[in-house]
């Protein structure tokens, strides 16, 4: 076990390098970091120069990426646009961000997988067919539609939610929000919890189960769904990173001051440091949140060793 | 666009059968012994080939054409708009600003004044183009790359591995606001260009996992003894045979392109005015969404519909590519 964790952590070294230096370059291409320094004029070229050097903006492309790489090793992200360090952005950001995406987990955790044992149980019943065709619309309608009609018809006609998130984000007001954000992950995880609960309910296992009297509830909890929720774990895990992401539409749409709401002021106002070093945290819990899931595994499946 | 993203060769193998994004172990397994499977006696009485096997089921399928006379009928439009939409989408009136509807014009007219029935018919057309042709992209490099890296293995394979990782690694939407915010060019391609960037690895990723198990297959290993070269093995026996998940994944993959596209001009980095574009038009329908939803309803709605009918499809061929779920 713990050798494999450390395999894996080594593993991810290249991964992450690779993420990062990718989109350094990507911010590179995105325009001059300096354009934005001097408010809306153009810099003078002597204070350009000034602040090129200053930033080492005249050294190579690689070599400013070691530099800033070792600089987030010491903890040191740059500083943002208003001047602030970028952790301190992160200090604000990021717990907001954290809350939507645990609300937003929450849903495809209780209502993906409930709806997929219920449906995957009565395959080909009224119910199920009901509820896939319901999956396939929420997965048509983009989040940012889905966001708005909610916004418009929870928060601004009848007036069960505030239409915008204040600043302080509590958990309260992030419900719709992350209702919002998980809705397409949320039909994905009912359709993968169906298929898989189907498929194992004509296992032999449950069969032998059932065969040997054991009562239905413990067959279904104890055999059928710890077997059915391998590739379930597997997506949702993937899809934290992809939320804690994915979540500057949400955050655009409510007005959350989360992640997404900094990424995108960051890419508005040209602030590079400000991206890359919100992106190489999310990078980051991206691939550690994998490497959870995959330990996850020898929890659900016994089967599965790792030496 | 979190598809599939576990089937990467990892420590352990995840044990998933045929789950929606699971189709690459799935359509491995089943392309295997669809061949070696009893297949019914067609019309003439020869054996149906898998590909047979899966039209004979599809046109019996009320999903499967339901879902292609949309897309015809879409298609159609995207070539043809003034078939049905006799206006210009870019001829406004700003005294008609966020009327509703009126006799000729059934959708109302937007902020600028414009009708919003005619920039919904000529929306039809970008989204199209943008999902064809990002799809098109995405599955060439995709498959090319993930079939070589499958079929050769070592290093290319490792190194291709470890590449999809790094692109898995970033968000989609956050990319896309990044590289695009610098363009300012008033035409698809870019993002067309941006979507094949970010888009290929899925697909590789994909291609790879069938090439590895189709090629372990007897009649590869056959055609190997009786001195076939690489390329004849690859084209020939392993492509053809590999091909069915890679199809199945970018049909469900053009509706998220299209639906992407729609996001990206949401935010204000995608496509510009005066190109017509339903995610343009939610857009600056959006403030407005109180005193005139019409405007943000009539594109959703065409955009919800054209991306479910390209989810449908390829749900359906999946159906039919795949036994094993009967």
């Amino acid at each position: 076990m713990g050798r494999y964790v450390i395999r894996r952590l080594l593993q991810m070294i290249p991964v992450f390098a690779g993420a990062t230096l990718l989109i350094f370059l990507m911010v590179n291409v995105m325009g001059d970091p300096i354009a934005g320094l001097c408010g809306e004029r153009e810099c003078d070229p002597a204070t350009a120069a000034q602040l090129r050097k200053e930033f080492g903006l005249d050294k190579p492309v690689w070599q400013q990426y070691l530099t800033y790489m070792g600089n987030v090793f010491t903890g040191d992200f740059g500083t943002a646009f208003n001047g602030q360090p970028v952790t301190e952005l992160m200090a604000d950001a990021f717990p907001v961000t954290i809350r939507l995406t645990l609300v937003a987990i929450l849903f495809e955790v209780v209502i993906g997988i409930g709806l997929g044992v219920v449906t995957g149980l009565r395959r080909g019943r009224p119910v199920d067919t009901g509820v896939l065709l319901v999956t396939l619309v929420v997965i048509a309608v983009p989040t940012f539609v889905t966001g708005l009609l909610l916004q418009l018809l929870l928060g601004v006609e009848w007036g069960w939610i505030r239409p915008s998130v204040s600043s302080e984000a509590p958990l309260g007001e992030l419900i719709v929000p992350g209702l919002v954000l998980a809705a397409v992950s949320l039909a994905y995880v009912t359709r993968l919890t169906r298929t898989s609960i189907a498929e194992n309910r004509r296992a032999d296992y449950v069969r032998t189960a059932i065969a040997k009297g054991l009562p239905r509830r413990r067959v279904m909890t104890h055999h059928l769904l710890r077997n059915s929720l391998i590739p379930v774990v597997t997506f949702i895990g993937a899809d934290i990173g992809a939320l804690m992401g994915g979540a500057i539409v949400t955050e655009r749409i409510f007005n959350i001051h989360g992640v997404g709401y900094q990424l995108y002021q960051g890419i508005l106002r040209q602030n590079t440091q400000t991206v890359v070093g919100f992106v190489t945290v999310l990078v980051l819990v991206f691939l550690l949140v994998n490497l959870l899931v995959d330990l996850l595994y020898a929890v659900l499946d016994p089967r599965i060793r790792y030496a | 666009m979190p598809e599939a993203q576990y089937d990467d060769g990892r420590a352990i193998a995840p044990t998933g059968g045929g789950g929606a994004m699971d189709l690459a172990t799935a359509e491995g397994e089943t392309l295997e012994k669809a061949p070696a499977a009893p297949p019914g006696p067609g019309p003439a009485g020869r054996p149906r080939s898998l590909w047979s096997d899966a039209w004979h089921d599809l046109r019996r399928n009320p999903v499967f054409v339901i879902a292609s006379l949309v897309i015809l009928f879409l298609v159609a439009i995207s070539i043809w708009p003034q078939l049905i939409a006799s206006g210009n989408p870019l001829d406004c009136d700003l005294a008609k600003a966020q009327q509703g509807s009126q006799p000729g014009h059934p959708f109302g007219f937007d902020g600028q004044g414009c009708d919003v029935y005619t920039r919904t018919v000529y929306g039809a057309r970008t989204s199209v183009t943008v999902g064809v042709c990002a799809t098109l992209g995405v599955a060439l490099l995709g498959s090319v790359l993930g079939g070589l890296a499958g079929f050769f293995g070592r290093a290319p394979d490792a190194l291709l591995s470890r590449l999809t990782d790094v692109f898995f690694a970033i968000p989609v939407v956050l990319g896309g606001l990044v590289l695009l915010s610098v363009v300012t060019s008033n035409t698809v391609w870019p993002v067309i260009g941006f979507m094949v960037l970010l888009g290929w690895p899925q697909i590789s990723r994909i291609a790879r996992g069938s090439v590895i198990s189709v090629k372990q297959n007897d009649y590869v290993q056959a055609a190997r003894a009786l001195g076939a070269s690489s390329a004849r093995l690859l084209l020939r026996h392993v492509m053809p045979n590999a091909v069915a998940p890679v199809i199945v994944v970018a049909t469900i993959a053009l509706g998220t392109y299209i639906s992407l596209e729609a996001t990206l001009s949401y935010l204000g980095v995608g496509l510009r005015p005066p190109t017509v574009s339903w995610g343009i038009d939610i857009s600056a329908a959006s403030p407005y969404i109180r005193n005139a939803p019409h405007m943000l309803l009539w594109p959703a709605g065409a955009l919800a519909v054209t991306v479910l009918a390209f989810i449908m499809l390829g749900d359906a061929v999946r159906d039919a590519l795949d036994p094993k779920l009967r």
